[in-house]
């Protein structure tokens, strides 16, 4: 049966739900994630590369392209989100 | 005020022209005039630290980054509180005027274009209370 959403700011996730596979020693990863933490002030920010839309177009933007410039890069949670 | 603006979230190039052209350009004439950028999978969120895994959404990360390429500053904020725009134009224009000056001026707290500066060096070392009064943090 269909369960009414709530209404907020967070996308909707799911997921998958029932029992958990069973492990076999294969999905044990072999090399360790990367710790990441957050970027620090002061250094070089990460270069990317994202597609994205301006103005009727499709680009593609390389954050490199952009140096000689001050640049206000902004995340956020997603279009359509009410804030 | 001589900066490059770019959005970045996990929704698609094509949503993105969908919620410009649908609900954004109703909001701003001509709609928005910055690159919306595409995150697919969050990579580039998760190497500056505003991806959520769990949720599948980047927080309201927002990063100063100066005409060097490095990070002069950030903000990152959950998804229901908005930002204020007008604070990152403060921050933008302390970090202009502190490399225009080349770091001979830096900006104390509250300051905000037209309010006094101060001149860092041996003078000024125990003597910040002579010419800076807290009064000035306030608006």
């Amino acid at each position: 049966m269909a369960e009414k959403a709530e209404v907020g700011c967070a996308r909707p996730t799911g997921g998958p739900v029932g029992e958990e596979p069973v492990k076999t020693p294969q999905d044990t990863p072999k090399t360790i994630k990367e710790v990441r933490g957050m970027i620090k002030v002061g250094q070089k920010a990460p270069d990317f590369v994202s597609p994205g839309y301006q103005k009727g177009e499709f680009i593609n933007i390389k954050l490199s392209d952009y140096l000689g410039k001050w640049v206000l890069l902004c995340f956020y949670p997603g279009d359509f989100t009410f804030v | 005020m001589g900066a490059e603006v770019l959005s970045m979230s996990i929704d698609s190039m094509f949503v993105h022209k969908m919620w410009n052209d649908n609900e954004l350009s109703k909001m701003v004439d001509g709609g928005v005039p910055f690159p919306m950028l595409s995150d697919a999978g969050g990579k580039v969120g998760t190497v500056y630290g505003v991806y959520d895994e769990n949720a599948g959404v980047e927080a309201r990360g927002r990063f100063i980054i100066d005409p060097d390429g490095v990070v002069q500053g950030y903000e990152v904020l959950t998804p229901p509180v908005g930002r204020n725009v007008n604070e990152t134009f403060r921050q933008l224009q302390a970090f202009q005027l502190v490399r225009e000056t080349a770091g001979k001026e830096a900006t104390p707290s509250g300051w905000k274009p037209g309010k006094q500066t101060l001149k860092p060096g041996p003078d000024l070392v125990g003597k910040v209370w002579e010419v800076w009064k807290t009064e000035q943090a306030f608006d």
